[in-house]
């Protein structure tokens, strides 16, 4: 083992373990010390390799820290500590618990080295995350809890079998790059396991169920974990192949459909996740400097802004127990806080100018652009355009102002959020602004040399164009994207009425048939064979023992003459005996007087 | 400064403001076809030239992201909130 170095996931770990037994009035300063102590370990990072460990003959890696690697841990590291000032307030140490193992998953998988190592922190990930649904304890929350758990069990299964047939076939076990040219059939099985975690369509489905679903603060920590450490693995092992394109693409579209169609704002949210996460699978997929920067950028951008809207929605969520558009509206005098910061997040996200999604987003469509790839790139404007529909406008509009829909309970309940609720919104909504305001940040933390500038009179006057003439095509369609109480249909649409079919199929014709059979087996078999056996001991009695002595006849008869004398008989025989002996006596005695 | 307050002030003054927005939109689309100012020259396609050919794809894409998703929706995809309870 290499000299000492501490893992920032240990930290977390521990943190966790510790938390119950922490006094309460200390629980605070606990749940802020540990994750500060992680981002300042995690900045602390220096590129090489660290935490290299022999078990038999093989070497694991734990720290392997890269740019690429320690940007991913440094924004991983940044969201918990915001998520965890957020939900300050939660009582239940498991929450908090899972969260922050669920955390060093992520962390963990970001700078594992080797693939073992990876898969290991990859499905803690999965593990710990679905409490995070559970603790909302819904009966919807725990369907959907299992179904995220099974979904990622089956993408965990994908990827172990494509490790171990890659491993086994080169016989080398570190994370390096797959040859995208011509992918194995080891590497098909590794994407599989990534794409499904990256939400791409069809195997996406899992995401808007399940982060709809979790508490108000665990879906905070969701929205951000889960899906960009799969960016993370696609930019590590699948920079540049060419089916990432047309996937990211499509995702991007895709979310953008569905969140016109949504009434949940938590869920519309997700669906904007699968959107904006198209933008990372395509840029990988076009795997060049400006791409993979892009993508990178784009996720470090991504998990703050959509931290920052989870944030907005979950506080809705938590004061006043609604997160329908058709229970809600009109929250401005209530809650015009959570409506700002939730407006900071919408235009982050939608890339205003100013705002980070500017700096980041637009990598991605230019290095479309420059790749010659005209129809990915207008087609990724389009999403801009529908990303700015919904969580820019739809959101705060039909939550904030609109019609108020609100119950009287839920309007009674709507007040601002509490301090440590609002001071993570703040900080969150600064750190937007800032990225979008000062690129150096960013930029210099950045895979590769940064040559893009996003602040020319040309983009500026395009994003604006495009932005605000949506919101004038909003204004006029208005009427049209009044919110209606549905939900709409997916792709999970097929593993839940499969699964239910299944049960029906398992319930009635197996088990009818099942009974069926076991009646007919008791008729007819069971009588069969008890003739069977009579026959059988018939010859064997007369014919066998007939043919040849008659001896086994003769002990039977024995037998059971001796069992006679075992039995009650003997000793009913002896009561008889002697009581007529004494009436004999008394007889003699009485004759003899 | 008290923001509902600053809210309400803006919603008294919605009238104005709208007008405000037409105003910045109208200009938006003027800057763009000044040469001098906005510089074209590194646009990547031809289209991307004319002004305001942004202005319009947003407003197309807004319109068309809606119609089209509503269509879907109303063909099947959207159901009864109940509509997986057994």
């Amino acid at each position: 083992m290499s000299d000492f170095w501490l893992h920032p996931s240990v930290i977390l770990l521990v943190g966790a373990a510790l938390l119950p037994l922490v006094p309460r009035p200390l629980k605070p300063v606990w749940l802020l010390v540990v994750p500060v102590c992680t981002f300042v370990r995690v900045v602390g990072l220096t590129p090489g390799v660290y935490g290299q460990v022999e078990v038999f003959d093989l070497t694991l890696v734990f720290g392997r820290v890269d740019a690429l690697s320690r940007l991913f841990a440094y924004v991983m590291g940044l969201i918990t500590g915001i998520a965890t000032l957020y939900g300050l307030h939660v009582r239940e140490d498991g929450q908090h618990m899972a969260a922050w193992t669920y955390a060093a998953g992520s962390v963990g998988a970001i700078l594992a080295g080797d693939w073992l190592t990876f898969f290991l922190f990859w499905e803690l990930m999965a593990l710990a995350s679905v409490f995070l649904i559970w603790y909302r304890r819904t009966p919807q929350a725990l369907g959907a809890g299992y179904r995220y758990l099974l979904v990622h069990l089956a993408g965990g299964v994908s990827l172990l079998a494509g490790i171990v047939w890659q491993v086994g076939s080169t016989g080398q076990l570190d994370f390096a790059p797959f040859e995208v040219g011509s992918l194995s059939p080891a590497a098909w099985l590794v994407l599989l396991g990534f794409l499904l975690n990256a939400a791409v369509p069809p195997l996406h489905a899992w995401l808007p169920d399940a982060y709809a679903e979790g508490t108000f603060n665990g879906s905070v920590f969701l929205s951000a974990l889960t899906t960009k450490t799969a960016v993370y693995a696609l930019c590590r092992g699948f920079a540049g192949l060419e089916l990432l394109v047309p996937l990211g693409v499509i995702m991007a579209l895709y979310g953008v459909v569905y969140a016109v169609l949504e009434n949940d704002c938590r869920r519309l949210l997700a669906y904007h996740i699968v959107s904006q996460v198209g933008y990372m699978v395509a840029g990988v997929g076009l795997g060049t400097e400006l791409a993979i920067n892009g993508t990178c950028a784009h996720a470090f951008a991504h998990i703050l802004y959509k931290g920052l809207l989870f944030m907005g929605c979950g506080a809705v969520l938590h004061m006043t127990g609604q997160s329908k558009f058709t229970e809600l509206g009109g929250l401005w005098q209530k809650m015009p806080w959570a409506f700002v910061f939730t407006l900071v997040g919408g235009l982050s996200i939608s890339a205003f100018p100013l705002f980070s999604g500017f700096v980041s987003k637009s990598m991605v469509v230019a290095a479309a652009f420059e790749d010659h790839r005209l129809l990915a790139a207008f087609l990724l404007m389009l999403a801009s355009v529908g990303t700015f529909l919904h969580t820019g406008l739809k959101v705060p509009y039909f939550i904030w102002f609109g019609r108020n829909r609100c119950k009287p309970e839920t309007w009674e309940r709507a007040r601002e959020a509490p301090w440590n609720m609002n001071l993570a919104m703040a900080v969150t909504s600064l750190l937007c602004i800032f990225i979008g305001s000062y690129t150096p940040y960013l930029y210099s933390m950045l895979p590769h040399p940064v040559h893009y500038e996003p602040y020319t009179a040309y983009h500026v006057s395009e994003t604006l164009q495009l932005l605000l003439f949506t919101a004038v095509g909003f204004f006029l369609l208005i009427r049209k994207l009044e919110p209606e109480p549905t939900i709409s249909l997916d792709t999970d649409w097929f593993y839940r009425m499969g699964g239910r079919a299944f049960l029906r199929w398992a319930r009635h014709p197996v088990r009818t048939w099942d009974d069926r059979l076991g009646e007919c087996y008791r008729r007819c078999g069971l009588a069969g064979l008890r003739a069977v056996a009579g026959w059988v001991r018939a010859f064997d009695q007369l014919v066998i023992d007939g043919l040849v002595d008659g001896l086994a006849w003769r002990i039977a008869l024995l037998g059971g003459r001796l069992r006679t004398l075992q039995r009650g008989p003997v000793q009913e025989s002896l009561t008889v005996g002697l009581a007529v002996l004494v009436v004999g006596l008394l007889l003699v005695w009485w004759w003899w007087r | 400064m008290n923001l509902v307050a600053f809210i309400a002030w803006l919603r008294r003054h919605l009238r104005r403001l709208v007008q405000g927005c037409c105003v910045l939109l109208a200009l938006l689309v003027i800057v763009d076809a000044i040469p001098g100012v906005v510089n074209k020259e590194h646009a990547h396609t031809a289209v991307e030239r004319w002004p305001g050919f942004w202005a319009l794809f947003g407003w197309a894409g807004c319109v068309v992201l809606i119609v089209l998703s509503k269509w879907l929706g109303h063909a099947g995809l959207m159901q009864r909130e109940d509509y997986y309870d057994e």
